[in-house]
């Protein structure tokens, strides 16, 4: 299980005095599979999502990556290099770049002080920063500052500066939050192309843009899995609808 | 040298205590006895010593201090005894017995009777003899003391005395103390010393240790044994008894720094507001304390010893006004920016001083110590002055005082809804601003009263706050944003350790270790002793 | 690479400040050594030294600039690093008096005479030689921010609480270097220096010798600043000022950053120090006082923190005022600054600079849109899709969180 799978989490707890975020959460991703998890307030989606990505230190249990790779004693930014890339519930680009220089931020390439002070864009990259432009429909407004984007459009700047990471596995959280549903609709679509050639966690609330991904779901209550399977599946199980759908 | 200024101030006490006994006594016979001492040799003048003390009668002491001290003279011409000061050319006579002035005499109209240091120790002793049957037991207990500082054999049989007739419990043990002492010195059996070092044992203070040093290294035997003993009985007490000096120290310190610090464990840890002026709003209250004083100097001087009391409410008032100003003017502006608060809270501290140096001058200004918060008393081996106790005191009161009001008050209970949830809470029917700018005051407003106390022991000058600022913030950020008990334990911890180092690293490189250390500590925990954890620190 | 690298700093706002520069490094001395005496174009010494001074100034606010201005650390010790620069300089020049002292010894300078000391200590060693001191102007106060920085950086202590312990470090520095035995000189510092490379530090072609390399000092270090916040670099910078753990998200290890610009700006800040001591003649613990780094962020949130030429305006205005007032109206000089402070955060939170540039763009936009509706300009994308949704327009940030110091923005 742990060997072939690309994300493992083993009995995971993570207490704040004494409130217990997650406790005893267990979890699978396997290489290339996209899955979303849904759960009430609290549930503890985002602590998951923090301890994956090195923000909280969990007090017990394991996280491993591709098999191998102990992700519990590193920082945020080795686990973004090993491959992690996280998008906020909050969209939060760097609102004073513009967003082509946001792109050219989240770009694959050498991350230490000296390489970036002496760093020469390539043709390369300028065409790989042109691609995400155009497969986030920013293309015309790479000049603007990112501070000057709607709501949307920032979601999506997210979206493709996580690309331009060029991760193995995505973590978005609450990517429709505070869309249209035209924008929404077009959101599953994007991550839809996404999930093609990668690994995808989804943490969100709305249930139409859950059904619309057509994915595994797994839910979680007060700090572990609760039920796991198709959203049909789930959506049937009298414990989910009596801690979250239900209500 | 210190000894024999212990005998002079004595003498002085003496002098005064018994001069109206004087006129009673046979003042024909002790002026001969005195006027004795003019003649003969080291010898008989240790005999007419010993005559005076004969006499029982305290009013030969001044004459026989004089004597001690080089002051006693004889004039040529008719060989009568004065005390004599140089006064310029001349001396100024004073009569050893009535202690009236008797006009002057030249440098060749009179010649001083001289001793030697035997003389000198004999005339301790005699002093001490004299006085140990004194009406007053403070003198007795005087006499003790000299007699125990001379060690002098010769007082051993005038104790004895003493001790049989002795009544007063305090004044019994000061005997035995110098009984035990003059023992030591004299050579008596190996029984009585051994006894007598015990006593000295029992006595456990600086006074009893270097002398039981002096008993170690002179004598032999069961003698020895005994002192080295006590030696180490006694160094071990004095230890613990600076340890617990030090400690008050600290504590005196931590209370000084809780003062300081406590105002912005309010504005800082509770609100969140960098407020750079609040050193300033404890110079404000220092220097109503001074304009308090002034008008009750100039109006009612009978109220001076409620000064303080006047200025508390006062400080409070002023610098909590002045806070609601600054608040309601610049710093609501500015929620949610703490580095321009920082900046613009500094400007105001500038202004702020330079307002108080163009009104009161830039020099420091007189706080007086009303009676109640002057001297000082001794607790076992360690000495403590009212001021730092009453500070002490005060900083719990003002702590326990503003627990009482976050934690009991409806005030209190908007503070902590409006700083852990403001919209939840406006959307509740509080005034968010109005709690902004009250929370915001009474964190002024206790610097103010912090300065009412600080003024007691610091220099009231336009300069006063800035010496806080950093300390009150390191203490704050030490212990914890947000949490008044952090401050509390912060403020001592510091206190102490800063007294703990001192007498390694002398005052300031003591300071500079605090501060490295601090430095490093917030490294090392960035939230302080006693941080909140979770999710909701971190937004 | 080097020349690649400086080359990026060139653009049309670099070459005005440079023509500027230029202009002022050649005409100050030349007016003063040159133009005779009773023209009125000659310049006294004294201003000479008064300008030398403000361009010191002005170095070591652009050495706070760059680590507040596009790394959002508020640093309220940069005057100690200034003032470590300072005194390396400062032994140099104590070393030069030789036998000239006082009480004429030839190694020992007068106050170690004074205290009875006996021989140097090791760490006065080597301070004889000018390229020894140079390298200890950059290297004490570059390996003290590296240090504390190492510390800080990596234990993530940011904003507030970082300013006030960068507080707290100038603080202790400030009592170290007001003890005797320290070997500083304590409370008295070093002065009475004699001279400069063999010249006459009193001499008028020494301060305008000193003048011309405080401007040339300027002026490198600009240029290495404006490479360094156009490059990648400088954008990850700003990034950490705006989203700090957002770039930690993209692999970005923020401390390193963080401890590089910290470390550049602190030997700025030293260079500064270096070439303000021998014009002003002394340097003493004062130096260290904390509001003396107060003050210094101020004069860059007056010019405009982020714009780095705004930081050199800043610190040249606020000092001319300062020097100004103080001579003739010294009761409200303290009045002016304090009400600056205030006056410059409610009010002028761009500082001179930025609000020059939001007015200039925003001209720019409008003229620009006026031509869109003549028919020239292309189509407006996403101008629907921005109206539909309803969130679209930015929340009313404070313009100053946004780009300014580091407001932390949550990264949920």
């Amino acid at each position: 299980m742990k060997a072939t799978s690309l994300l493992y989490l083993d009995g995971v707890s993570v207490t704040f005095d004494g409130f217990k975020a997650l406790n005893e959460l267990s979890l699978t991703i396997a290489p290339g599979e996209m899955r979303a998890i849904i759960g009430p307030n609290g549930a503890g989606k985002t602590t998951m999502m923090d301890v994956i990505t090195g923000k909280t230190k969990p007090d017990r249990g394991e996280i491993y990556f591709d098999g191998a790779i102990d992700l519990t004693g590193e920082d945020e930014a080795s686990i973004a290099e090993i491959g992690i890339g996280r998008k906020f519930q909050k969209p939060t680009v760097f609102e004073s770049h513009t967003v082509r220089d946001n792109l050219e931020l989240a770009l694959k390439a050498p991350r230490g002080p000296f390489a970036t002070l002496f760093h020469v864009i390539s043709g390369r990259e300028t065409k790989r920063i042109d691609d995400l432009l155009g497969l986030i429909r920013l293309s015309d407004r790479k000049h603007e500052l990112a501070a000057n984007l709607s709501h949307g459009q920032k979601q999506w700047l997210e979206i493709g500066m996580l690309l331009a990471q060029d991760p193995k596995l995505l973590l978005v959280d609450e990517p429709a939050a505070g869309m249209t549903d035209a924008e929404t609709a077009e959101t599953a679509e994007l991550l839809k192309d996404i999930a093609q050639d990668h690994s995808v966690v989804v943490v969100e609330h709305d249930m139409e843009f859950v059904r619309s991904l057509g994915v595994r779901v797994t839910v979680l209550h007060e700090g572990s899995v609760l039920a796991e399977g198709s959203l049909d599946h789930v959506s049937a199980n009298e414990r989910v609808v009596e801690v979250y759908l239900g209500r | 040298m210190s000894n024999l200024k212990s005998v002079f101030v004595l003498l002085c006490l003496v002098a005064g205590l018994v001069s109206p006994a004087l006129a009673q006594s046979d003042t024909a016979s002790l002026r001969s006895l005195v006027d004795a001492l003019a003649k003969g040799k080291y010898a008989e003048t240790e005999q007419q010593i010993g005559a005076l003390v004969a006499t029982g009668d305290p009013a030969v002491a001044p004459a026989l201090q004089a004597l001690g001290a080089g002051d006693l003279y004889f004039r040529k011409s008719d060989a009568q005894v004065f005390i004599a000061k140089k006064n310029g050319k001349r001396f100024t006579l004073t009569d050893p017995l009535t202690l009236e002035a008797e006009g002057d005499a030249g440098k060749r109209e009179i010649k001083k009777i001289k001793v030697n240091n035997k003389l000198r120790r004999v005339i301790r002793a005699a002093l001490g003899s004299l006085t140990l049957m004194a009406s007053d037991p403070n003198v007795r207990v005087a006499a003790a003391g000299a007699i125990f500082k001379a060690q002098d054999p010769a007082g051993i049989d005038a104790l004895e005395t003493a001790l049989a007739a002795e009544t007063d419990d305090n004044v019994r043990l000061a005997m035995e103390q110098a009984h035990a002492a003059a023992v030591l010195n004299s050579d008596l059996d190996e029984a009585q010393k051994l006894a007598a070092v015990e006593t000295l044992s029992e006595m456990g203070n600086r006074e009893a240790l270097s002398l039981l040093i002096g008993v170690r290294s002179n004598s032999e035997g069961a003698v020895r044994d005994a002192a080295t003993h006590a030696v180490e009985k006694i160094e071990k007490s004095i230890a613990a008894w600076n340890t617990a000096q030090n400690i008050w120290y600290g504590v005196s310190l931590g209370s000084v720094l809780l003062l300081a610090a406590i105002g912005l464990a309010i504005t800082f840890g509770v609100m969140g507001v960098i407020n750079m002026a609040h050193g300033e709003m404890v110079m404000i209250g220092a220097y109503t304390t001074f304009v308090v004083q002034e008008i009750i100097r100039t109006s009612a001087p009978g109220l001076f010893d409620y000064s303080l009391f006047i200025a508390l409410p006062l400080a409070f008032l002023t610098a909590g006004l002045i806070g609601i100003a600054i608040e309601r003017g610049v710093i609501r502006w500015l929620y949610g920016r703490p580095l321009e608060t920082l900046l613009a809270t500094w400007g105001i501290s500038l202004i702020l001083q330079q307002a108080v140096r163009s009104v009161f001058g830039p020099t420091n200004r007189e706080v007086g110590n009303p009676d109640w918060m002057s001297g000082a008393f001794e607790l076992g081996q360690m000495t403590i002055t009212y001021n730092r106790m009453w500070i002490v005191v005060f900083a719990l009161l003002v702590f326990a005082g503003l627990m009482l009001v976050l934690k009991k008050t409806p005030f209190g209970l908007y503070t902590r809804a409006v700083t852990q949830n403001r919209r939840m809470a406006a959307s509740m029917g509080i005034r968010t601003p109005w709690i902004d700018a009250l929370t915001f005051g009474l964190g002024s407003g206790i610097a103010g009263i912090a300065g009412v106390a600080l003024s007691q022991i610091d220099n009231v000058s336009p300069n006063l706050g800035q010496g806080y600022i950093i300390d009150s913030f390191m203490v704050v950020v030490f212990g914890g944003v947000g949490n008044l008990w952090g401050t509390l334990v912060g403020a001592m911890t510091l206190g102490v350790v800063n007294k703990f180092l001192e007498p390694y690293a002398g005052a300031v490189l003591g300071k500079i270790f605090v501060l490295v250390f601090i430095i490093l500590f917030i490294q090392k925990r960035p939230r302080g002793l006693f941080a909140l954890k979770g999710r909701a620190v971190e937004a | 690479m080097m020349t690649s690298f400086l080359f990026r700093a060139m653009d049309a706002r670099a070459g005005v400040f440079l023509a500027i520069m230029a202009a002022v490094i050649i005409l100050v001395p030349a007016g003063n050594l040159l133009v005779p005496h009773g023209s009125p174009f000659h310049v006294p010494t004294y201003a000479v030294t008064l300008m030398g001074k403000y361009l010191t100034y002005a170095l070591l606010a652009l050495a706070v600039d760059l680590v507040w201005g596009y790394c959002g650390i508020l640093s309220l010790g940069h005057a100690a690093f200034f003032a470590l620069g300072g005194y390396a300089m400062g032994m140099y020049l104590m070393r030069q008096i030789g036998t000239r002292g006082v009480y004429g010894d030839p190694t020992l300078p007068d106050f170690m005479v004074f205290l009875n000391w006996q021989e140097l200590p090791w760490y006065w060693y080597g301070f004889d030689m000018f390229w020894f001191a140079a390298l200890m102007v950059l290297l004490v106060p570059g390996l003290i921010a590296f240090v504390f920085g190492w510390f800080a950086f990596r234990s993530r202590v940011t904003g507030v609480y970082l300013s006030i312990i960068t507080q707290a470090l100038t603080y202790a520095l400030l009592l170290a270097f007001f003890r005797n035995d320290m070997g500083f000189g304590g409370n008295n510092g070093l002065t009475d220096f004699k001279d400069i490379l063999g010249f006459d530090i009193q001499a008028d072609t020494t301060r305008a010798g000193l003048f011309a390399a405080s401007g040339l000092a300027l002026v490198l270090s600009y240029m290495i600043c404006r490479s360094i916040t156009r490059s990648k670099l400088g954008k990850v910078l700003v990034a950490v000022r705006d989203a700090e753990s957002r770039i930690r998200f993209l692999g970005y290890r923020v401390e390193h950053y963080k401890l590089f610009v910290w470390t550049l700006s602190a030997m700025m800040a030293g260079v500064a120090g270096a070439l303000y001591v021998p014009q002003v003649g002394i340097i003493n613990p004062g130096e260290f006082a904390p509001a003396n780094s107060i003050e210094v962020v101020i004069w860059v949130a007056v010019g405009g923190r982020g714009t780095l030429v705004g930081a050199v305006l800043g610190a040249v205005l606020v000092n001319f005022a300062k020097t100004w007032f103080t001579a003739a109206l010294p009761e409200i000089w303290l009045f002016a600054l304090g009400g600056l402070f205030v006056f410059v955060t409610l009010f002028l939170p761009k500082g001179i600079l930025g609000t020059l540039n939001d007015g200039w763009s925003a001209l720019r936009q409008r003229r620009n849109s006026s031509g869109q509706e003549d028919g020239t300009g292309g189509p407006r994308p996403q101008a629907k899709q921005s109206e539909d949704a309803p969130a679209s327009t930015p929340p009313p940030v404070p313009a100053m969180s946004r780009a300014g110091a580091s407001h932390p923005q949550p990264a949920e």
